[in-house]
């Protein structure tokens, strides 16, 4: 090999390494400093070379963590439900059905997206007053659904875009309503995608901050982000890092084995979804 | 069973006109293909019979009934579609069950019916698999046995064939043709294969932009073209369409000078209205009917281009004298060869003239036809 | 034959002019069904979307406030003006816009960088894209505490590594000192969103024709004209796309300085200064003055976007 493509190749695996490393070591770090206990945090160890799991259990303990992370499920998960059973049928009619202002309606559902958050929130605290649904997980089904609709419709919309024309018009042919092609041609077809989609709008419901901590007060309200934001230490004078640190690898680790496993189909509703938009 | 009348259908998407005015009587029981080059319309004029697209103008009867506001499913029709369009996530028997199970059918009668398409199209056994356990031609048997069991007034075929390869193609054919004579059914069918349409059709409907170029049997078709374009649709390979000049006029025939000098009369049935001499025609001679210089047949010279040997017959491609290209068939052990100077003889009573407009002008009809 | 009854129209008379008809009974139907397929779907949206955002709108002409909703006065632009004589709003806006322009070009050169060796196809391209989407799948809030510990001043990694490696001479506060603060802040946001943009831009990648490659290898071209002339020019679509979507999120972040960094005025952005007015000092007219503000801001770069982007589809594609 010529000198010049060694030291091409060279840099390139040190590039490679760089890179790694730097997306990679935040996590590590995290995970090594929730084994550390009390005086230990405040050296620097790249390695524990006692590792404790102290910080875990006193997460469970001192606050009702795993309260938090069942919130955070029921929200997200009934977000994302009520979500999709919404925007397949929307997202039939927006992909495959012929109407005046169809684009411009889709346009506007894409917009919401681009709501920020904070615009909605006086209105939406008023909404949630009124409705007496303050510091109850229901405000924050409420307003979630601000972040997961019109992501669901957008993303369905593409998929049911890519279905086979013929295949619907057998389905005509042999005398199906719309209803009916949605339920029993197209939705058998769309699983992949409704997991999919269904998968990043859970992430997107899971991970959010703003109407959390607007919306509960209680520690026992409180969903996982709000939790890892507002931990404290065991005392006054005990630094609550480890104890963070615990709390978001328990959070973290399921969602990076997820987003692992499903990589390859959330690249695509991911791409889908902004690309070609 | 039913016949099928369209008249004056239109279709326009938008400012695009797709359709013009198209008139059609399809008797009952009658296997009519559409055919024509890519665009032309065919497909279009198949899915306005099904209903799949609406009719911008103009009247569609289906077994005299008027259909075109009617839904797919209301008008007894049936389609195969060129992709087969089978429910990927369902078994055979459901493929060929899901139109009845809508229309809420009895049990016993679904049975019944899917089992008989099953038979006529031998695929009882492949009931319980799924699309993608079958091959092509599996496929497209299923899609026909989903028509079948639909019992429409009319079949309608989109391109059944195109996806197949050359031989299952032949051997799909024969099949068609099998189950035309079986089912007795009024059938509609678009190909852009000349040889499909020329083997299956009871009689050809030759479309060109949106337009009905001529309708009739395919010998028909075959050997009294109404106009340039059917001559040189129908045929493979095509018709010699010459340039020609009108050299003179007589009773009962034209007299037309070819560049190079070449010059025949070609017997007509009728005065040609309107055409004079020093007229541009175009004469057409299949190559089948260009033969040796015999005595009496006008005679070409040129230079063989390009000899081309299927195995049970060869190509002649000529340039002429005149700088025109003219292709003749000769058997399998034609000796010709490239370069070569060659005579051929065209017989006057095989030649179609067709006049300035394109339009033929009619020949005596042949005493053996 | 009659398993499915055809209920056709009545024979029309003979005679009938053949104009243009009225669309078909298919027609009429898919269009009813569309209306009820989409009705459902838009009055929540609207309900959780549209209503909220008119009652900011509206609460921003008002002098309302948090603990008595609903006997506020209107009192038309006041707040307008008092924000635009506000430094510390202005700061938080100029805040913002620092963050979303270095924040959004890093990431678009990272991912670029990123995207570039994951589409070479070299050894250890699993691990490069797995470890890229970690970032990504690990929740913003999660980041900024991961972060957070890492930057802390007196037991933080960063701080200790960058002494040991000599970059620095002391311990610095990364999260509290006015001049660093929002560079961390910057990091943390590139470290977490490179991924998207490399994805995106990988995507774009692959999706080029490999002949263009090969020609060029057969040329003789050297691959940095490669990359500017044919790459570079190529997926400059998708790569605006991307950048503008980033840009909208940049502008309106949140989550990330505020568990950073609280509502420091140094790191502020604009939805954390409306938040701030809005909860903390309680004063619902001033702090929707605000939100309805920056919702301007990102609507008009939206509106710019959609009709670029719409005049692209229609003579591009």
């Amino acid at each position: 090999m010529k000198p010049r493509r060694i030291i091409g190749t060279t840099l390139f695996y040190l590039l490679v390494a760089f890179i790694v490393v730097y997306t990679v070591f935040p996590f590590y770090w995290a995970i090594v400093s929730s084994l550390k206990e009390g005086s230990a945090l405040y050296q620097i160890e790249f390695f524990p070379k006692d590792p404790k799991w102290g910080n875990y259990a006193a997460i469970f303990r001192e606050q009702p963590f795993g309260r938090n992370i069942l919130n955070s499920v029921i929200v997200a998960v009934t977000v994302v439900s009520i979500s999709l059973v919404l925007s397949v049928t929307a997202s039939y009619a927006l992909a495959r059905i012929e109407f005046r202002g169809r684009t411009p309606l889709l346009l506007l559902v894409l917009s919401v997206s681009m709501f920020p958050q904070v615009a909605v929130l006086s209105g939406m605290f008023e909404l949630v007053s009124w409705l007496g649904i303050y510091d109850t997980l229901w405000s924050l089904t409420l307003s979630y659904m601000i972040l997961t609709l019109p992501f669901t419709t957008w993303v369905l919309t593409t998929f049911m875009r890519e279905l086979p024309k013929e295949l619907e018009e057998a389905a005509l042919v042999d005398g199906a309503k719309p209803l009916t092609i949605i339920t029993r041609v197209f939705m058998p077809l769309l699983w992949p995608a409704l997991a999919t989609t269904g998968l990043l709008a859970f992430i997107s419901a899971w991970n959010e901050f703003l109407f959390a901590i607007t919306f509960t007060l209680s520690n026992e309200r409180r969903t996982v982000p709000v939790a890892i934001a507002l931990i404290s230490g065991a005392s006054r004078f005990e630094l609550p890092w480890g104890r963070v640190m615990a709390a978001s690898v328990i959070v973290t680790v399921p969602l990076v084995l997820l987003v692992l496993i499903f990589q390859r189909r959330i690249v695509s509703g991911l791409t889908a979804g902004a690309v070609k938009g | 069973m039913a016949e099928v009348v369209l008249k004056k259908v239109s279709k326009s998407f938008g400012d695009l006109k797709t359709i013009r005015d198209v008139d059609l009587d399809i008797a009952h029981g009658e296997f009519v293909v559409f055919v024509g080059p890519s665009g032309c319309g065919k497909s279009t004029l198949l899915r306005l019979i099904a209903g799949l697209e609406d009719i911008t103008s103009g009247e569609l009867f289906i077994d005299k009934a008027q259909v075109n506001n009617a839904l797919p499913s209301q008008r007894g029709i049936a389609m195969v579609f060129q992709s087969y369009a089978l429910y990927p996530h369902m078994t055979v028997y459901e493929n060929l069950a899901f139109g009845l199970k809508l229309a809420k059918a009895d049990k016993d009668e679904i049975d019944k019916r899917v089992r008989e398409a099953a038979r006529i199209l031998q695929i009882d056994h492949l009931l319980d698999r799924k699309p993608k356990a079958l091959s092509g031609g599996q496929r497209q048997r299923v899609a026909i046995g989903r028509a079948i069991t639909r019992e429409p007034k009319v079949f309608l075929f989109d391109e059944p064939l195109s996806n197949l390869d050359a031989a299952l193609r032949v051997q799909t054919r024969l099949e068609i043709a099998r189950l035309k004579d079986q089912l007795g059914a009024t059938m509609i069918y678009v190909t852009h294969d000349q040889v499909e349409a020329m083997t299956l059709a009871d009689r050809i409907v030759v479309l060109n932009q949106g337009r009905v170029e001529q309708v009739g049997s395919p010998l028909a078709l075959y050997t009294r073209p109404l106009n340039v374009f059917v001559a040189g649709f129908i045929g493979s390979p095509k018709m010699n369409l010459l340039k020609a000049t009108v050299a003179a006029v007589a009773p009962g025939s034209i007299s037309v000078r070819l560049p190079g000098g070449t010059q025949l009369a070609v017997p007509l049935a009728r005065d040609p209205h309107g055409v004079q001499s020093g007229a541009e025609v175009t004469l057409g001679i299949r190559p089948e009917d260009v033969g040796a210089p015999t005595n009496g047949t006008a005679r070409v010279s040129g230079r063989v281009l390009v000899v081309e040997r299927l195995g049970s017959e060869s190509y002649l491609y000529v340039r002429t004298e005149g700088e025109q290209t003219v292709v003749a068939r000769r058997g399998p052990g034609a000796t010709a060869k490239a370069e070569e100077p060659v005579t051929l003889g065209l017989p006057a009573a095989a030649c179609h003239v067709f006049g300035p407009d394109g339009l033929a002008l009619s020949r005596p009809v042949p005493a053996a036809a | 034959m009659a398993v499915a009854p055809s209920s056709l129209p009545q024979p029309e008379v003979i005679g009938r002019p053949a104009v243009a008809l009225a669309p078909s009974l298919l027609t009429r139907q898919r269009r009813r069904a569309a209306l009820y397929f989409i009705l459902p779907m838009m009055t929540v949206l609207t309900a959780v979307a549209g209503w909220p955002l008119a009652r900011t709108i509206y609460f921003s002409f008002t002098n309302a406030n948090l603990d008595n909703l609903g006997s506020q006065e209107w009192v038309g632009f006041a707040n307008f003006v008092s924000l635009a004589q506000d430094p510390e709003w202005w700061r938080a806006v100029l805040n913002t816009v620092k963050f979303a322009a270095v924040s959004v070009s890093l990431e678009t050169v990272l991912g670029l960088v990123i995207a570039l060796t994951l589409n070479a196809n070299l050894k250890g391209r699993g691990i490069v894209r797995t470890a890229v989407l970690i970032p990504w799948a690990v929740p913003t809030v999660v980041s900024a505490q991961m972060w957070n510990w890492m930057y802390n001043d007196l037991y933080g990694v960063v701080n200790a590594v960058f002494l040991k490696l000599g970059f620095i001479d002391h311990p610095y506060a990364w999260t509290a000192s006015p001049s660093l603060a929002l560079a961390a802040v910057i990091a943390v946001d590139v470290w977490k969103t490179t991924p998207f943009m490399t994805l995106l831009i990988l995507a774009a990648l692959q999706l080029l024709p490999q002949e263009i490659y090969e020609a060029a290898k057969l040329d003789g071209i050297p691959s940095p004209k490669v990359f500017y002339k044919v790459t570079l020019p190529l997926i400059r679509p998708a790569l605006m796309v991307a950048i503008i979507f980033r840009s909208l999120d940049a502008l309106r972040i949140f989550d990330l300085p505020y568990v950073l960094t609280g509502n420091s005025r140094q790191t502020a952005s604009m939805a954390v200064y409306a938040r701030q007015q809005l909860i903390d000092f309680q004063d619902v007219g001033y702090g929707s003055a605000a939100s309805t503000f920056l919702f301007a801001v990102i609507a008009v770069f939206t509106i710019i976007y959609i009709t670029a982007g719409r005049v692209r589809f229609d003579t591009g594609r």
